[in-house]
């Protein structure tokens, strides 16, 4: 087990090192000179060799990369171009936001995932199954961004049941006021993770319910819910444990529309108005934060899942 | 070279032979059965036809602003008019062509970057494996839209490029997924007796290898098209996509933005389209992986 820990921990700083490293090799494939984009209508010679100083541009690849890596690992990763604040206390003001949003949006997932999926599996091939399967279909082949934008017509402009746009601090303005905002845009990225996870907690439970043991557990006069809770869903969990850990990118890729929807100022809205700004230091800084927390949730995925099976012991 | 002739003729009865015998009429049978195939195929065949007669039977041009400004849907307008004063119905039906050609393109090549990297890692194993699947892995690191949004950041918009950042981001899908398949089958009894009679690594791995591995790669290409559509939409929407001057449904959305209060209807047809479209391509997939009988697939990222 600690074996095993260790070497998934070393795989994903591997792969850490790698998202960084090619993060630092996106700037420079910028077509053109990216100082020049940067600057735009503001180009003159001596901007651009100042901004080239100030970016460390001038600098030979070889000791770029050395000052990239030592800057990532004390936690330094350079500054915005277009307001000077630093990338790290950027990320600092969004990624809570971006993180309640996630934690929402989760918590609805699998609020929606479990019922439903159990439910379809027991009324297996009933019109509750098909449409439990059909309404699935749908929540997969919908744009997460249109069905937040779906759910302010309906629930803010006709309704008046919740605030359209922005965000409140929970330390601030209260829970009431924090969740209150969190739900459209939660349910508008938590549908699609719903959606697959129930089929994979139907197709779970559908296994594990004809499998012996569950004979024997009814057989010995277990009641059906008890079977179903105590016996079956145990082990139909396994899979999903894993296809929640896996689609966890599917969450954070949500937020990125969905937090320019509702107006919330996440790491996805600042991703996206730094990219308007050729505000390269902070594109950077914000895709590597997200395939480092992507890397890390992933591995976090792989602990609990040898910790809830107990027959899992990697050597 | 008359010996090679013959030894060409031997592989192919060979493997005629040898290969796994296709069951065509039970296939075709399973086919039918799957009412998700008929669905998909009937929507996926109507949205064809749009995409290439739309220009022909749109009521006006997409260009064409001389109607009134946010115009509720009616029978000259069913979908209404856009904040210029453009008939919605019209744009939308010009941009079934766009998503069409941005997802079909990207899933394409995907495929063709994906399958040739999964191909060689499963064939060959060792090194040339471990290479190519840790630059998968590094690939797999960054959630779709992060990826795609980064590319475009970094090497600009337009269609081109658009493509191209939808087609890396979904590369490790396919590269995992033949990978799997090659690995299973290059061990079973047909690609052995190939070997056996000293086939090729080129001629096993195409006339032995990927027949037998249509079956997922269609699978897969269906979904990566319909997530290719939902990748481009939410690229436009952010205004990182195609182009804002061609219609498309994601710039249709991005325009219907500040008008939500007033004009409802610019933000739901074009998503209407979407849905159906996507909704389109996931069933006939998934019905054709469970008549094909295919493995699980990756759906989404």
């Amino acid at each position: 087990m600690a074996r095993y820990l260790i070497r998934r921990l070393i795989h994903s700083a591997f792969l850490i090192w790698g998202v960084a490293t090619l993060v630092f090799f996106a700037i420079r494939l910028v077509p053109g000179d990216p100082v020049v984009q940067m600057l735009g209508p503001e180009y003159t010679p001596e901007a651009a060799d100042a901004m080239r100083q100030k970016l460390g541009l001038d600098e030979s690849i070889g000791s770029q990369y050395v000052k990239w890596m030592g800057d990532l690992l004390r936690g330094d990763m350079g500054s915005s171009i277009a307001t000077n604040e630093t990338v790290v206390d950027a990320i600092r003001t969004g990624l809570p936001k971006t993180l309640s949003l996630s934690l929402v949006a989760f918590i609805i997932g699998v609020g929606i995932a479990l019922p439903t999926g159990i439910l379809a599996a027991l009324k297996r091939n009933t019109w509750i199954d098909y449409l439990a399967s059909l309404i699935a279909f749908i929540g997969v082949s919908m744009p997460g961004f249109w069905l937040g934008i779906l759910l302010i017509i309906v629930f803010s402009v006709n309704l008046g049941w919740f605030p359209a746009l922005g965000y409140a601090e929970l330390r601030d303005d209260g829970f009431r006021a924090w969740i209150e905002r969190l739900i459209l845009p939660g349910i508008a990225i938590g549908t699609a993770y719903a959606a697959i996870l129930m089929r994979f907690v139907r197709a779970g439970l559908l296994e594990t319910m004809s499998s012996d043991y569950i004979r024997t557990a009814r057989a010995k006069g277990v009641a059906e819910p008890g079977v179903i809770a105590r016996h079956a869903m145990r082990n139909a969990l396994i899979p999903v444990v894993t296809v929640m850990g896996i689609q966890l990118a599917l969450l954070l890729s949500g937020t990125v529309a969905v937090e320019m929807v509702f107006s919330i100022r996440g790491i996805g809205r600042i991703l996206i108005g730094a990219i308007f700004d050729r505000d390269y230091p902070m594109v950077q800084g914000i895709v590597l934060l997200i395939a480092v927390i992507f890397v890390l949730a992933n591995l976090a995925v792989d602990i609990l899942y040898t910790a809830i099976d107990p027959r899992i012991r990697y050597a | 070279m008359r010996d090679a002739s013959i030894a060409a003729d031997i592989q192919t009865l060979a493997a005629g032979d040898l290969q796994p015998p296709r069951s065509r009429s039970r296939f075709w049978t399973r086919l039918r059965s799957e009412r998700k195939v008929l669905i998909g195929l009937v929507l996926l065949g109507a949205f064809a036809i749009l995409a290439i007669i739309g220009p022909w039977i749109s009521p006006y041009g997409p260009d064409d602003n001389d109607f009134g400004l946010l115009m509720e849907p009616s029978w000259r307008h069913p979908m209404g008019t856009d904040s210029y004063g453009r008939d919605l119905f019209s744009r939308v039906l010009i941009g079934t062509r766009v998503s069409f050609s941005v997802g079909l393109l990207a899933a394409l090549l995907a495929l063709a970057i994906g399958g040739l990297a999964g191909m060689i890692a499963g064939f060959y194993g060792g090194k040339i494996d471990s290479v190519i699947m840790r630059f998968v892995e590094l690939l797999w690191s960054f959630p779709v839209i992060v990826l795609a949004v980064g590319m475009v950041a970094f090497f600009g918009a337009g269609f081109r490029n658009v493509v191209v950042a939808i087609a890396v981001a979904y590369i490790d899908d396919f590269a995992r997924i033949i990978r799997a398949e090659v690995l299973s089958l290059r061990e079973q009894d047909f690609s052995l007796a190939a070997r056996a009679i000293g086939a090729r690594d080129r001629r096993i791995l195409s006339r032995h290898l990927l027949p037998n591995m249509v079956a997922p790669i269609i699978v897969q290409f269906t979904f990566a098209v319909g997530l290719g559509i939902l990748t481009e939409s939410t690229l436009t929407y952010l205004g990182l996509g195609v182009n804002p001057s061609t219609p498309t449904w994601g710039l249709a959305l991005n325009e219907g933005r500040d008008f939500i209060r007033q004009a409802w209807w610019i933000s739901v047809f074009p998503g209407l389209a979407i849905v159906t479209t996507v909704l389109a391509l996931n069933l006939f997939g998934d019905g054709l992986r469970d008549a094909l009988d295919v493995r699980s697939v990756s759906e989404s990222r």
